[in-house]
């Protein structure tokens, strides 16, 4: 065991995962220092849930390796699942059982005996201010609810590596801040939190280095200040009265920002990282004197969109199917494959 | 969630921790029943799904005795001892089913997610699902006695007789399931595993000896009937509860689920794991 390197909770080397014709994952390498956080930050169909069921052994990758402190998830697929828990996107409970019954449930599989799996489970339910619906079925709780019992199942087994799959989508801000202060609570113990998100500001929050994902390529990797310094401290946008004056404007820009703006025909609109807001009475002194007329101009916190824009090029695409419909797809497709060679 | 509560203090380092690869036998056993015990707390939850193990008994015994009792035995009093081990098979037999539509409706809820990321045996949700099932069975077998019991039926083979009846019964019924679990793992919803299962079951409890005398049924007919592996499993139960002592039948229907068993057992656990 000594021998082992184990200051690296996840090492993953080129993960591919298809779903017929559409690469979720297209070659991903993942290093996951232990007892850090790790934001994973995509949009929807980015790949990151794919990812996430292969790190945590659900889904064999079809390509490449991927190791949870050292142990290989292929060969080892039970020894890692004692070492992670997994709060998936789309909580993973039994939605007929009660949130107590559903703790006792995972404790008992988790090797409890009867008495103890229920000590656990109140206690548990206790910590995440659960012991009032304890008795509910879990149909009837909440989404911030679910997703604390869903946390709680997790930490059962108390495992050095949690993977929290978008921990609050969907939340209310209120209940997404009670979710933070959790999560940061659980770093705090020494778990290793791999963490993937749609939000910039979440992986801000929370995340120590932070791997942008898109198309399943990781597209950009590095700390907060380092991936926040390349697309800038605030994001500017510029519209001009006259599209003839775009390229002029865009000169201006380079010239006394020192970075190339991204430019939209379409919608007369320039957009370039700031790193100093204070810049911008510059800018405009420079666009006066070049007599180019502008018709808005805003200086904001770079959005995933920005973010996605100066590091891919494109925007978040929309409408993207997501990667549990895309598992779905290709398990159905199984199922065709299985009936017919019955036959 | 409130912040002044603390987690336990620290996380014992996942290279400090002896970890092992395999499942052992004691875990896999422990795994299953808490996967029964699962099952069980369902039922109790939702006690809908319990109508047909509950109501359609009653309304079988019933019905079929009144309406086939004269024509078939001259008073419905008389028909009782032959068919109410015939309602008995059909009645626990198509409760088998429910194993597989339940089980293909499981697995593709988000709960699974879980159990797959769990380091517990993967048989263990399989296990327990048939393993709670068994209670359905027993349900089923007492509402049917019962029901006979208040109309009338007084078994020649006594308590003994009818115990032995439900739970050779039961066994055979858990072996079919077997079957049903297979479809349930293998097809794309459940509502086509209930679809292929009642069309396998309506002619095998139908057109066996369970309702009516073989020997009045056309040539053709009588020949499946007797090969039909219900009509065995019915004489078997009929053995039982008339006269408290095993025929043959009771032989050829072990016989038969243990074959059952051999052939789907290991078919259902491969395609389950390939699944799971």
């Amino acid at each position: 065991m000594s021998i082992r390197s184990n200051d690296q909770a996840v090492e993953a080397d080129g993960l591919v995962k298809s779903f017929g014709d559409v690469r979720a994952v297209d070659g991903i390498d993942l290093r996951v220092a232990t007892g850090s956080v790790y934001g994973v930050l995509g949009p929807n169909g980015a790949g990151k849930t794919t990812m996430i069921s292969m790190l945590a052994t659900l889904a064999p990758p079809d390509e490449g390796t991927a190791r949870v402190f050292g142990h290989d998830v292929r060969r080892e697929p039970q020894v890692v699942r004692q070492l992670i828990g997994l709060t998936g996107q789309y909580a993973s409970l039994d939605e007929a059982l009660s949130g107590a019954e559903n703790l006792v449930l995972f404790c008992r599989l988790q090797g409890l005996r009867p008495a103890a799996a229920r000590r656990k489970a109140a206690e548990l339910l206790e910590e995440f201010g659960l012991t009032d619906a304890a008795r509910k079925p879990v149909t009837q709780y909440s989404g911030g609810m679910r997703r604390r019992l869903d946390l709680a199942a997790s930490l059962i087994a108390q495992p050095p590596l949690i993977f929290l799959d978008e921990p609050t989508t969907g939340l209310d801000p209120r209940t997404r801040a009670q979710m933070w202060a959790t999560i940061r609570r659980l770093v705090a113990t020494g778990s290793t939190v791999l963490l993937t998100t749609q939000y910039l500001d979440e992986a801000d929050q929370l995340a120590d280095r932070i791997a942008v994902i898109d198309h399943g390529r990781v597209v950009a990797e590095g700390t907060t200040d380092e991936l926040k310094a390349s697309v800038g401290a605030s994001s500017l946008q510029l519209h001009v009265d006259e599209v003839g004056d775009l390229d002029d404007a865009a000169s201006v820009l380079e010239r006394v920002l020192g970075v190339r703006p991204t430019v939209t025909h379409e919608s007369k609109r320039l957009t370039a990282p700031m790193q100093d807001a204070d810049r911008v009475g510059e800018l405009l002194a420079a666009l006066r004197e070049s007599r180019i007329r502008l018709t808005e101009l805003s200086v904001s916190k770079p959005t995933l969109d920005e973010v996605f824009l100066t590091l891919t090029g494109h925007g978040v695409e929309p409408g993207r199917t997501d990667d549990r419909e895309l598992a779905d797809e290709a398990d159905a497709a199984a199922s065709v494959d299985l009936e017919g060679s019955r036959a | 969630m409130t912040a002044e509560v603390i987690m336990p203090a620290t996380i014992t380092p996942g290279a400090e921790r002896s970890l092992k690869n395999s499942v052992s036998l004691a875990q896999t056993l422990s795994n299953s029943f808490a996967m029964a015990w699962r099952g069980l707390l369902k039922i109790k939850r939702t006690p809908e799904q319990l109508f047909d193990v509950t109501f359609q008994p009653i309304l079988l015994t019933v019905m079929f005795t009144y309406i086939f009792g004269g024509a078939i035995a001259g008073t419905p009093e008389d028909y009782l001892p032959f068919i109410v081990p015939g309602i008995l098979v059909q009645t626990v037999v198509m409760t088998s089913v429910v194993t597989g539509v339940q089980l293909r409706e499981d697995m593709t809820k988000g709960v699974f997610d879980r159990f797959r990321s769990l380091p517990i045996a993967r048989v263990a949700p399989l296990a327990g699902a048939l393993l709670a099932d068994t209670v359905r069975y027993a349900i089923a077998s007492l509402v049917t006695f019962v029901t006979a019991v208040v109309m009338g039926y007084r078994p020649a083979g006594g308590v003994t007789g009818v115990l032995l009846a439900s739970v050779l019964v039961i066994v055979c019924a858990w072996s079919l399931s077997w079957i049903f679990a297979f479809f349930g793992v293998i097809a794309r919803s459940a509502a086509a595993v209930q679809g292929i299962s009642l069309m396998i079951l309506f002619p095998l409890t139908f057109l066996s000896n369970a309702f009516v005398p073989v020997d009045t049924l056309p040539g053709w007919l009588e020949w499946f009937v007797r090969l039909n592996p219900v009509s065995h499993l019915v004489t078997a139960a009929r053995d039982l509860t008339m006269t408290g002592t095993a025929g043959v039948g009771v032989w050829f229907a072990l016989l038969g689920a243990a074959a059952v068993v051999t052939v789907f057992a290991p078919l259902t656990v491969r395609a389950y794991m390939r699944k799971a």
